[in-house]
């Protein structure tokens, strides 16, 4: 006799995010063609599906790995950690998401600076990882790319950010705000010191980063399907009531549209930020 | 919790108040100090008086960009189009005469009946508003005038063709031209100032507010939408966000409260505009008196300092965190 079944449905806020199948999926399953992967085949591929090309959302430090000169990369402002000057509470109080964000992806905040060397050429690197609140823009991350500039400019040598962030931390209010205009001061400083600022906008770049420092690179290449806009979407559709095209907001969209340099590959990201180091080192 | 600790903060003065005076400086000393952070908690904004200023500051008869340029400028030239694909009344742009000097204007301007308001796109900006401000500022920058910005929209325009025109793309390079310009600029928060709509006309050496505007990185609305779900929790979002004049002033977002008249802008145009212009030509005054280069300066160094954070290592965070 079968076992009675009851299907129960129940309806609630905060249900994490479901595929149509209702299941969730694991991380390591591609998304694109379902195909499934070991952690360490993934990692070997740079987290780049081996069947269908689809391009895995990859941590700091991982990005970090995959570009630089082997243990080249010395990280700075490693102890900057955000306050919580509003007393911020929404469902849960934001010093609480803080440290559980902290505890679950092992960094200070939403973006990891340093000086590297890439392909033999040195260069000051800042890489967001959309782990730690969905790689929004605070008054940390703010600061740490204003002092990823200052430390290029101080050793005369580009910059490279790799972007990844849904965009300003709402739970520092109008601060995070503030944080727009900062990075991109940060960045007139750099253009006035003639340092090159190279931006890999990897999935996704939207909202306040793409409208600030991002938006500003001498080159901006992506990864391909990458979604950078600055309103997802969702928020366009409802407001809206426009139809999307298929491709909206994606890299290959704004490639289209003039907004990009180009979409690499990630496994073409390392030559490509060495030969563009080169020429903007230009033989010094 | 401020009603509690405001209560016993005042029976505390009441009873030094009573002392005789004999025990001297000491004692005056104490009573003023509790004064002062009787001060500071009576200064802080309560929950209704924060969602008051949201509702003020979106309130439809509140003087719009034109009606203050109506009121406080002379020779008003408008300028339209930003010379490469459209012109966008979302955002209105133009040459005047304020206080015996040719300033540069930009403003975004809701409309003021629903077709006005259609046509103007509810003050939502496309990227060839933001590209006309540019232009603006290239004029103004050739010829030295000061530019004087008015900031009242509920956002840059989430629209298929404006992300397609590259809407963050305008937003971050208008800023980077204001980081460059080293002519005078001011901002003026009429209204609502909100996200990346707001700051990219908004990177300048002094920002005036309204006692009624908000100035917040997302609307109470869009913020519920996220954080709670739920966009009929606005209330909740609008106090969290904490978008009010007092709040930007601690914060140090913005320079200088303009007072408005009793209940606000909307019941005497005439009144906000004097004020306004009052604020306007002291803060236009003070910095034409400035070099060009150290207002640049000074103007980066401003956003450079603006965001709290603490420096300190793994192993505390994570003790203080569990």
């Amino acid at each position: 006799m079968a076992e009675p079944r009851i299907d129960v449905s129940i309806e609630h806020k905060h249900r994490p995010e479901e595929n149509s199948d209702g299941a969730k999926k694991h991380p390591n399953t591609c998304p694109s063609c379902g195909s499934h992967y070991r952690n360490d085949e993934l990692e070997a591929n740079l987290r780049v599906c081996p069947q269908c090309g689809h391009h895995f959302r990859v941590r700091a430090r991982e990005r970090i790995a995959q570009l630089v000169d082997t243990g080249t990369f010395r990280e700075e402002a490693v102890d900057l950690r955000s306050e919580d000057p509003l007393a911020f509470f929404d469902l849960r109080p934001y010093t609480e998401r803080l440290a559980e964000a902290e505890v679950t992806t092992g960094l200070g905040d939403a973006m990891v600076i340093g000086g590297a060397v890439i392909e033999n050429e040195a260069c000051q690197l800042a890489v967001m990882d959309f782990a730690f609140m969905g790689g929004s823009m605070g008054s940390v991350v703010g600061e740490k790319l204003t002092r990823a500039a200052d430390s290029a400019i101080e050793r005369r040598v580009p910059l490279v950010a790799i972007t990844a962030s849904g965009g300003a931390r709402m739970q520092e209010g109008i601060l995070s705000l503030m944080q727009l205009p900062k990075t991109v001061c940060a960045i007139e400083d750099l253009r006035d010191a003639r340092c090159g600022f190279i931006v890999v906008m990897t999935h996704p770049t939207t909202a306040g980063v793409l409208a600030s420092f991002a938006s500003l690179g001498d080159i901006i290449v992506s990864e391909p399907g990458a979604l950078l806009a600055f309103t997802g979407p969702r928020v366009v559709q409802q407001t809206t009531r426009e139809k999307l095209p298929d491709d909206f907001g994606l890299a290959e969209s704004n490639l289209r549209f003039g907004h990009l340099d180009g979409i690499l590959q990630r496994s073409e990201l390392r030559p490509f930020l060495g030969r563009t180091l080169r020429l903007f080192s230009n033989g010094r | 919790m401020a009603g509690e600790d405001e209560r016993h903060l005042r029976e505390r003065l009441n009873k030094l108040r009573g002392l005789p005076l004999l025990r001297g400086t000491r004692l005056s000393g104490e009573t003023e100090r509790l004064q002062a952070q009787l001060d500071r908690i009576e200064g802080e904004p309560t929950d209704d008086e924060i969602w008051r200023s949201v509702d003020l500051a979106r309130h439809t008869e509140r003087p719009y960009t034109l009606d203050y340029v109506e009121r406080l400028f002379e020779d008003f030239v408008e300028l339209h189009g930003d010379r490469a694909r459209a012109e966008d009344p979302a955002l209105v742009t133009g040459l005047a005469r304020f206080g015996g000097r040719t300033v540069a204007l930009i403003g975004q301007q809701k409309g003021r009946d629903l077709t006005e308001r259609q046509r103007r796109n509810f003050g939502m900006a496309h990227p060839e508003g933001y590209r006309k401000g540019m232009r603006l500022m290239e004029v103004a920058s050739r010829h030295g005038f000061p530019v004087v910005t008015f900031l009242d929209s509920p956002g840059a325009y989430p629209g298929v063709a404006a992300e397609q025109h590259g809407q963050g793309g305008a937003i971050a390079r208008s800023q980077a031209l204001m980081a460059r310009l080293t002519v005078p600029l001011v901002s003026c928060i009429i209204g609502e100032g909100n996200s990346g709509g707001a700051i990219a006309i908004g990177l300048v050496d002094r920002v005036l507010m309204q006692e009624n505007a908000i100035y917040s990185v997302i609307s109470p609305e869009g913020c519920a939408a996220i954080l709670w779900r739920d966009d009929s929790e606005k209330v909740k979002a609008a106090l969290a966000l904490k978008p009010d004049a007092a709040h930007c002033l601690e914060l140090g977002v913005i320079d200088e409260i303009v007072p408005e008249p009793q209940g606000g802008a909307h019941l005497n145009h005439e009144e906000s505009a004097r004020l306004l212009g009052a604020a306007l030509g002291r803060t236009l005054d003070e910095l034409s008196a400035v070099p060009g280069a150290e207002l640049r300066e000074q103007r980066r160094e401003r956003y450079r300092r603006l965001g709290i954070y603490t420096a300190r290592s793994a192993e505390t965070a994570l003790r203080s965190g569990s």
